[in-house]
C-alpha cells in the first residue's frame, strides 16, 4: 500500500524546467521517482518529455536520462539494460514515452521488446495526440477529438494498447492515470520487482490540446475513470483483474454519464449537440467493458468456476 | 597466431570475439548475415561471452547497440544496403552523442530494383554523418580493421563510432587464410573500454536534450576537430598494430609504387586489388603509374591525397557509386582536395556488382594518359565505364535502360 508520508519528500522536477501549467506528464515523472527512487535510468524518445528537461547541457528532471530517436526507444532500453546485466548492476530501465513514441512510430521497437520479453518498464504518458509538434491526431487519440490534423473530429477510435500487450504475452501489462497516483505508485513498484516486459499505460490529460482550463488535470483524469472510458487494471502473469478505482465502473448504472467528460473538453465541442457521435463513445465505452468482462473471465479460472458453480 | 581460411564475415566475427566485445545486436541482411549468424553461434557455444539481442530491425539494432554503449558496454553491430539505409536516423544520433562503438558494413547497391552484390553506394550514403569509415581491402584487413576499430573509436581523442567497410560476397562470402592472433596478444594490445560519459544512477548523467543553437553549432566544430584528430589515431593504431601483429597499412591511404609515379589512381575497397595488378601490367608498357588505395573515406585523407596531387600529372579516381545529379563521391572528394593542380578523371564503374576487370581498369586510365599526354591538362569529372555491349560508347549515343 501506498503511504503519502512515506514517498521520498525529495523535488524531482526542478525548476527551470519546461512543462506546460497544468503539464500531466511533469506530474507522472515526479510519481516515477517517487515509486523507483534512485535505481532508475530513463528512456525518451521524441515527444513533450524531450523538452520538458529543459536547456542542456542542464536537466529539469532529477534523472540520468538517454534521450534517443522517436523509434528507438524499445530497443535502446533492451540495449542499456543488457550493458547492465553483463556489468552486473541490477538497476531499473523505464522508457518513458508518449502516444506516438508507442502506439504509433514506436511501436515496431515497443513490440520487439515485448516479444523478446526484455526486463524493462515501458511507459506510455498517453496525451492523445502528438502535442509536442502542435496538437496532430494519433493512433490513441478518441473517436470525435478535435485535433490540428483532424479539424472536424477524429473518424476512428482508439487503438487499444494495453490489449495489444496482453496479446504479447508479458508478465505485466497496467492502465494507469495521473488523477490516481497512489494507484500508479503501486503498479510501478510492483512493476520493478517482476522480472521481463512490464508495460504501463498512464493517461495522461493534457490543458493545451484537450482545451480545459490547468487546474483540472486531475479533475479530467478522474472523470475518463469514472465515466468508464479509462478502466484501470492490471494483467499479471496471465491474470487480469481491475484496479480498486475501477471495480465498480463495472456496473454500467454506477459510471458517470460520459457527456460529463466531453463536456468539460474544448476538443469535443463539436460533439456536444449530435446525439448520435456520442453514442458512438458510449458504444466504445460498452465495447472495452465487454472485452475487459472476457478477460477477467477467461483469465481467472477460479473466479470462472466460482460464477459456474453459483448458477 | 593461427591462420584461419575465413570468409570475410567470419573474420569480421572472429575480431569482435577477440575485443570482448559484450553486447551485440543485429538484424539480419543479405551479405551481412553471416556475421550475426556466427556470433551468435559463438556466443550460444559459450565461446563468447556476451549477450546477442535479436531485434526486429536496423534501426533498433543500432539503436540497442547505441543504449548499451552508453550504459558501458563494448558494442558491435553489423549491417548492409537497406538495413544501413534502415538506420540512417541511428547513424547519425550515435555519431552525434559522440558514442564510440564498431558496425560492420558489407557493401551492397540498394533497390530497386533489388540487387545484393557489391557497390559503395550504402556506405558513401553515410558519409556526411560524424561516423569514421573504413574500407577493407581483403578479408585479412576486414578482421585487422575491426579490432583496430575500437581502439580508435575508443581513443579520447576520438570519441566517435566507426564503420569498417568490406564488399558484398566478393570479401563477405569468399573464403581467405586469415591470420588470427591469441586472445592473450589481443588482450596486450586492446585497452579496456573508455568512453567519454556513462548513462546510469551513479552518474545521473542526461544526454540528448535540448541546447542553445550556438552550443550546438560548437559541438558539430568538435566533432570535426575529433574527426582531425582522429587522423593521427590511426596512423599511431596502424604502426602499434603493425609492431604487435606483424600488418601495417600505411594509415589513412595505402600507397603502392606511389613514389615514382607520374599517375596515381585512387581506388578504395576490393577492386583495389585489380588495380594494383593493373599498374603492374602498364609499368610494362612503361606507364608509370600508382595506385593510392583510400582506406579511410572519413576522415578524408586530405594531406596525403593534396601531396600527390603536388607530384604527379594526372589523377584517375575510380567511383563504386553515384551522386547522382553531381559526380562520383570519391572524386568529389578527391577533386576538392586536388584544387585544379593536376589533370583528373572521375570513373564510375562497378555499379550493383558490374564486373570490372583488371583490362578495364588498364584501358580507362591508358586512355587517359595518352590524352593528357597529348592534350595537357585534362578534366574529366565523368566518366562512365559502361559494361557490354555499352562500353566504350559516348553516354549521349547510350540510351539507358529504366525499366
Amino acid at each position: 500500500m501506498v503511504i503519502i508520508h512515506k514517498l521520498p519528500n525529495r523535488r524531482y522536477g526542478m525548476p527551470g524546467n519546461a512543462s506546460c501549467p497544468g503539464c500531466p506528464e511533469s506530474m507522472g515523472l515526479r510519481y516515477l521517482k517517487m515509486a523507483l527512487g534512485d535505481k532508475a535510468v530513463l528512456v525518451i524518445p521524441a515527444g513533450c518529455s524531450s523538452v520538458i528537461q529543459g536547456i542542456g547541457p542542464k536537466s529539469g528532471i532529477n534523472f540520468p536520462i538517454l534521450n534517443i530517436a522517436f523509434a528507438a526507444a524499445g530497443a535502446a532500453a533492451s540495449g542499456m539494460k543488457a550493458a547492465f546485466e553483463v556489468q552486473g548492476k541490477d538497476y531499473i530501465v523505464v522508457v518513458w514515452a508518449g502516444d506516438g513514441g508507442t502506439a504509433d512510430i514506436g511501436f515496431q521497437a515497443l513490440s520487439g521488446a515485448a516479444e523478446r520479453n526484455e526486463d524493462i518498464i515501458y511507459i506510455c504518458v498517453d496525451n492523445e495526440a502528438y502535442m509536442n509538434t502542435g496538437i496532430q491526431r494519433s493512433g490513441l487519440t478518441p473517436y470525435g477529438a478535435w485535433t490540428t490534423t483532424t479539424w472536424t473530429g477524429k473518424k476512428e477510435h482508439k487503438k487499444n494498447m494495453p490489449f495489444i500487450l496482453i496479446a504479447h504475452d508479458v508478465p505485466y501489462v497496467a492502465t494507469a492515470s495521473v488523477g490516481y497516483p497512489h494507484d500508479f505508485i503501486e503498479k510501478l513498484r510492483k512493476a520493478a520487482k517482476i522480472k521481463g516486459f512490464k508495460y504501463i499505460h498512464l493517461h495522461a490529460p493534457d490543458p493545451v490540446g484537450w482545451r480545459f482550463d490547468s487546474s483540472l488535470t486531475v479533475k479530467v483524469a478522474q472523470l475518463a475513470v469514472q465515466t468508464g472510458m479509462w478502466p484501470l487494471f492490471e494483467y499479471e502473469r496471465g491474470s487480469f483483474k481491475l484496479s480498486p478505482f475501477s471495480k465498480k465502473y463495472k456496473d454500467p448504472s454506477k459510471r458517470v454519464p460520459v457527456i460529463e467528460y466531453l463536456k468539460i473538453q474544448g476538443r469535443f465541442k463539436h460533439l456536444l449537440n449530435k446525439p448520435e457521435e456520442i453514442k458512438k463513445i458510449e458504444e466504445y465505452i460498452e465495447r472495452t467493458w465487454w472485452w475487459i468482462d472476457l478477460l477477467e473471465r477467461s483469465t481467472n479460472p477460479a473466479k470462472t468456476a466460482r460464477e459456474l458453480l453459483n448458477k | 597466431m593461427t591462420i584461419l581460411t575465413l570468409t570475410g564475415n567470419y573474420a569480421v566475427a572472429y575480431a569482435v570475439k577477440l575485443a570482448r566485445v559484450k553486447v551485440v545486436s543485429a538484424y539480419p541482411i543479405t551479405p551481412q548475415t553471416t556475421i550475426v549468424e556466427k556470433l551468435a553461434e559463438m556466443i550460444e557455444r559459450g565461446e563468447m561471452d556476451a549477450k546477442m539481442i535479436r531485434v526486429e530491425s536496423e534501426h533498433s539494432a543500432l539503436a540497442t547497440v547505441y543504449g548499451a554503449a552508453s550504459a558501458g558496454a563494448r558494442a558491435f553491430t553489423a549491417t548492409a544496403s537497406h538495413g544501413l539505409l534502415y538506420m540512417h536516423e541511428m547513424v547519425w544520433w550515435v555519431a552525434g552523442a559522440r558514442m564510440p562503438l564498431v558496425m560492420a558494413v558489407v557493401s551492397r547497391a540498394i533497390g530497386p530494383p533489388w540487387n545484393i552484390h557489391v557497390d559503395h553506394q550504402d556506405i558513401f550514403d553515410q558519409r556526411d554523418s560524424g561516423w569514421i569509415i573504413s574500407m577493407a581491402q581483403e578479408n585479412q584487413e576486414a578482421f585487422d580493421l575491426t579490432l583496430q576499430a575500437f581502439r580508435i573509436s575508443e581513443d579520447p581523442r576520438v570519441y566517435l563510432p566507426m564503420m569498417v567497410g568490406l564488399e558484398a560476397f566478393i570479401l563477405s562470402h569468399t573464403v581467405a587464410p586469415v591470420d588470427v592472433p591469441d586472445q592473450k596478444e589481443v588482450d596486450e594490445w586492446l585497452p579496456p573500454r573508455r568512453q567519454p560519459y556513462v548513462i546510469s544512477p551513479e552518474t545521473n548523467f542526461v544526454m540528448g536534450n535540448i541546447v542553445p543553437d550556438e552550443d550546438y553549432m560548437m559541438m558539430r566544430l568538435s566533432i570535426q576537430k575529433a574527426m582531425e584528430a582522429a587522423k593521427e589515431v590511426i596512423k599511431e593504431v596502424d604502426r602499434s598494430y603493425g609492431k604487435k601483429f606483424g600488418r601495417e597499412y600505411g594509415g589513412l591511404v595505402e600507397c603502392k609504387k606511389c613514389e615514382d609515379a607520374d599517375y596515381i589512381i585512387i581506388i578504395a575497397g576490393s577492386w583495389s586489388g585489380e588495380a594494383k595488378m593493373a599498374i603492374e601490367d602498364l609499368r610494362e608498357e612503361g606507364y608509370r603509374v600508382g595506385v593510392a588505395r583510400i582506406r579511410f573515406i572519413r576522415p578524408w585523407p586530405e594531406e596525403e591525397i593534396s601531396e600527390l596531387a603536388s607530384k604527379v600529372k594526372g589523377i584517375i579516381v575510380f567511383d563504386r557509386a553515384v551522386s547522382f545529379g553531381s559526380k562520383g563521391p570519391l572524386f568529389l572528394d578527391v577533386a576538392t582536395t586536388v584544387n585544379g593542380r593536376t589533370s583528373l578523371r572521375g570513373v564510375i564503374a562497378g555499379l550493383g556488382g558490374t564486373e570490372v576487370r583488371k583490362e578495364h581498369i588498364i584501358e580507362v586510365t591508358k586512355e587517359f594518359i595518352n590524352k593528357v599526354e597529348e592534350e595537357g591538362r585534362v578534366f574529366e569529372p565523368e566518366y562512365w565505364l559502361l559494361p557490354d555491349p555499352y562500353r566504350g560508347k559516348p553516354l549521349e549515343e547510350v540510351a539507358p535502360r529504366w525499366w
